[in-house]
This record gives structure tokens, sequence and C-alpha cells, in this order.
């Protein structure tokens, strides 16, 4: 058997089109992301309490022989502070549970990683959908994965040893479980109305009928325009709540409790130096891009945009002399950078609220979980399902 | 490919569930018990019953064991870690496990039909999560109605005796 009629076997072909995607997604599009993440949040915040931010770290080009060296808006800051990070001394305080202290990093930074394999963040590129696992219970898997996340920080705070990564720690807890039922809740309506679980397919029924954060504004699809307005009652609800659980679950200001620096110190990272203190960073901000990645998918229609056509696409301004899988491979190469651009909108959301809400008091975040957004939530699905109904 | 992945998964249970019951420090003991509850839904995934792993995931691992994490490590680790072995209970202990074996060996021996598992689907695959839906919602209507009123009595028996310290 040669070697292109054993890479094109079905499980074989399976096989390695998701690899290339895994390896796409960590290091073409997550580790660039957060490292870019973290130099935006230096320069917004910069901008945002009218410093001038880092703005020195560019090319060294004077290093290889050229006159002089191009600052480039400071984005060799992007690389310097990995480097800087990675060779700081690893320090290990004597008291710490070694075992757990270990571990801790790990498990808060491969949830939010495993969430992007669900994600469709592509329509397709020569026939190879462009979502790492296609799976049916799609967003039910990342609630499940991401709740996992809770634990890296828990055991941070509690094999740390000492009595602020603890309080770090068990605020994370509360939290967490607070914020859940609220962000669960809130897309039920959702599945009411796509009838599916599945990431792709609800991307599928956005491109048909419009984004479902504003149905009555994009798209087509059989539904009239009193019906679009109505459905959208339910989902603006449900947007804002998932929004503000998903600042409560990624542990963004104005919800960063278990790590607020003015009464925690650093929380529960507060004994971690060098490369585990990285990975509570990459794991936060990794975190933000998923979340990101699902608010875009299920409420900003993925990876489409109105009028671009996506990777089964056959046309291409109208050319006619090109080959048959030239449009295909265009299309989707726009719908993957269209999906990116949304993510990055939302990034910068993130930093722009960090930058300007204060941070919520203990008593009142979990006033706003347990006693308003549940209810609300709770209440959502009802007022969907009478849409609908009423809809149908 | 399946069957390999059935005895990675069921050892990885088996093993990391004798580590809650021999593991002396308890956040070991709930930790364990969290990767024994990923391997039973991986079970669950290897039967294609992808919602109830998946809800085995969310309830057991993601929420139930944090709020167990949550209460032990407010707890003094130290006195249970100094506890010692009680032979009686670990005698008693030992007498149960035998007898549910004895039994299980029992069962399984009775009928030679019982030793090859049961497709998880006999209908054709369509989506688990609207055969359990359709389940729940055709078959066993009442059984699911008389959880429902159960947890609720229990949610406001819990609301209850919380708000009386208050008063």
């Amino acid at each position: 058997m040669d070697i292109s009629s054993f890479l094109f076997q079905p499980s074989v072909f399976l096989i390695w089109t998701s690899l290339v995607k895994t390896l796409f997604i960590l290091f073409g599009a997550i580790l660039p992301l957060v490292s870019l993440a973290v130099f935006a949040e230096r320069k917004v915040s910069a901008f945002i309490q009218d410093r001038v931010g880092p703005n020195r770290v560019g090319a060294p080009t004077s290093l290889v022989g050229f006159k002089k060296d191009y600052s480039l808006w400071g984005l060799g800051q992007m690389v310097a502070d990995p480097i800087k990070l990675l060779l700081k001394e690893n320090f290990i305080p004597k008291s710490v549970n070694k075992f757990y202290y270990y571990i801790a990093p790990k498990l808060t930074m491969i949830p939010p990683l495993l969430v992007l394999a669900v994600i469709p963040f592509g329509s397709s590129f020569l026939g190879v959908p462009m979502v790492i696992a296609n799976v049916d219970i799609g967003i039910l898997f990342v609630f499940a994965v991401s709740s996992l996340g809770v634990y890296g920080i828990v055991l941070a705070g509690w094999a740390s040893n000492s009595k602020y990564p603890f309080l770090g720690g068990i605020r994370s807890s509360s939290q967490m479980i607070s914020y859940e039922l609220a962000l669960g809740l809130s897309v039920v309506p959702i599945f009411l109305i796509c009838g599916t679980l599945n990431l792709s397919q609800i991307v599928d029924w956005q491109v048909k009928n419009g984004w479902l954060i504003a149905p009555f504004a994009v798209g087509g699809g059989s539904l009239s325009l009193v019906q679009r307005v109505l459905l959208w009652i339910p989902m603006v609800i449900s947007f804002v709540i998932f929004l503000v659980s998903m600042f409560a679950e990624t542990n963004r200001t104005p919800f960063d409790l278990p790590e607020a620096e003015q009464e925690l110190i650093g929380g529960y990272h507060t004994e971690y130096s060098s490369m585990g203190f990285a990975l509570f960073f990459l794991g936060e901000y990794a975190a933000m891009i998923a979340g990101s990645g699902v608010i875009v998918t299920l409420f900003f229609g993925g990876w489409s945009l109105p009028f671009i056509p996506d990777g089964s696409s056959h046309w291409l301004f109208g050319l006619t002399n090109i080959p048959d899988w030239l449009p295909g491979v265009v299309w989707g190469f726009v719908n993957i950078n269209v999906f990116f651009a949304k993510v990055s909108l939302f990034i910068f959301f993130f930093i722009w609220v960090r930058w300007t809400v204060p941070r919520f008091r203990y008593d009142q975040l979990m006033k706003l979980g347990w006693i308003y957004f549940f209810e609300i939530a709770l209440a959502n699905i009802f007022l969907a399902a009478l849409v609908l109904v009423y809809i149908k | 490919m399946s069957l390999f992945l059935f005895w990675v998964f069921a050892a990885m249970m088996l093993a990391f569930g004798a580590g809650v019951v021999l593991l002396r420090n308890p956040v070991s003991s709930a930790m364990c018990l969290v990767m024994s509850f990923l391997g039973l839904a991986s079970l669950f995934f290897t039967l294609d019953a992808y919602f109830i792993g998946i809800i085995q995931i969310l309830v057991y691992a993601g929420a139930v064991m944090v709020l167990f994490l949550f209460i032990i490590m407010l707890l003094d680790l130290k006195a249970e870690r100094a506890r010692k072995f009680n032979i009686p209970a670990m005698a008693g202990g030992i007498a149960v496990l035998a007898g549910f074996v004895g039994i299980l060996y029992k069962v399984l021996a009775s009928n030679a039909e019982y030793l090859h598992a049961k497709p998880a689907f006999t209908v054709p695959f369509t989506s688990d999560v609207k055969a359990v839906g359709a389940a729940l919602f055709t078959q066993f209507n009442l059984p699911f109605q008389i959880i429902g009123v159960l947890l609720l009595v229990a949610t406001i028996g819990v609301v209850v005796l919380s708000k009386k310290e208050l008063k």
C-alpha cells in the first residue's frame, strides 16, 4: 500500500487531520493569542490610565550591526515576558505539599485547552470540518471540562500551606460553584431554539436564521420579523447572564476575588514563582480565550459573517478560470480569521471591563449569583419556551 | 481498540477507587474519587453513552466533589492522619466485600448470557441526548416527576434549616 492511499483511509485520515488541527490550535492560535492578550492587557490598561505602557522592547537590530533599534510599539514584550518567567528561579517554599503544589498549575491550564477541542473555529478546509471533536454533547462538554478547572486553584491554595493562598482557594471554589449553575441554565434557551447541543449545528442554525444575539438583524430563514424580535428577548437575557457568569468563572475583574491583590497578595498563586506562576497566567488567559470562543460560537454566529460564504462555496467574485478547490480554501481561511477576530474583540472587552469596573465585595458576588442570576436564568427558560410555543 | 480502552479505564477507575479507601490524607482520597469518576465517565463514553458520561463529570467531578474538597480543606487534617487502623471495622468491611463478590460470582455464573455486555443502544443511533430525553418524558415520566418533587422538598428543607439560625 502506498503512502497516499494509507493517509486517506477514513480512520487514519481522521487521526492525522485532528492532530494537525490540534497543533494549529495550540501553537498557532492559543499560545500567540495568550502572549498577545498579556501585551494588550498592559497596553490597554496603560491607555485607560493615561500612561504609555511597554514601548521599548522591539527588534534589537543594533546587535546584528544595524545603526538603530526599532521599538515596534513595544511588541517585543510579547516574547520578553514569557522568557523572563521561564528563566526565573523556581523557588519552592519548604512547607508546601510537594505533589499537589507541582500538579496544581497544570490542572489549571489543561481544562481551558481541552474546551477548545469542541469549538468550531472555522467552516471547512478542503472538506475537513474545522473543529477538532465534533461531539453531540458539545456545550455540556465545555461546562463539564471547565468545571474541572477549579481543582487546580483550590489545590494550589491548599498545597501552598499559607493563609492568603488558602483564602484564595476557598473563595475560588465557592465562587465557581455559585456561577456554574447560572452559566449552565442561561444557555438552555439556546438548546430549546436550536434543538441541539452540538456547537457546529448551533453555528449552522445561526448561519441560516441569524445570530442569536440579534436574530432580527442578520440572516434570513423561515421566521418572520415579529417572531425574531420575540426570540430576541430571552436571548438578550441569556447573553447578559452568560457573559457576567463567564467573568466570574474565569476569575476576571470585577469578580477576581480569588486573587485580589489588595486583600490576598496574589491569592492562590502567592507561593508560586517562575513557570508555576506562568502556567497559572497561561491558564487564566487560555480560559479567557476559550470563554470568548464559547460566547462567539453561541451568540455571535461563530465563524460566520453575513454575506461571506463558507468553505464549501464554489464562488470567488465570479472568476471562472480558477481551480475548483480554490474558492473553498479562500473562504475557509477567511472564516477562520473571522472567528479569531471575533474572539480578539471579546478579549479586548474582557480587558476593557477589567480596567474600568471596580471589584465586587464578596457578599455582593454571592448575592448576584444565587439570588439574581440563578432565578432570572430559570425564569428565562420558561420565557423562551413560551415564545417558542407561540412561534411554532 | 475499544476493548483496550475498556481495560485502561476500568483499571484507572479501580486503582483510584482503592486509593480513596487506602490513602490517609483526606484531600488525596477526594482527588482519587474525582479520578475514579473520570474513569467511570470514560467507560460510558466507550459505550457511546456520551450524555450520561458527561453528566457524570459535570455533576459529580465538577460540582459535588468540589464541595467535598471545600469541606475537607476546612477540617483539621492532622487528627485524621493520626488515627490508628480500626481492626474490627476493617474485618467488617472485608466481610461485606467478600459477600458482595460472592453474590456477583453466583449471579454471573448462573447464566452464560450475563457474561457478554449488551450494547448501550439497541435503537438506530441518532443522538443519545434525545434518547435519554425521550425515555425520561415518555416511558418513565411518572418516576421522573416524583424525583423532581423529592428534590424540591430537599431543596426547601435545606433553605428552612439554614434560615433557622438567622432568626
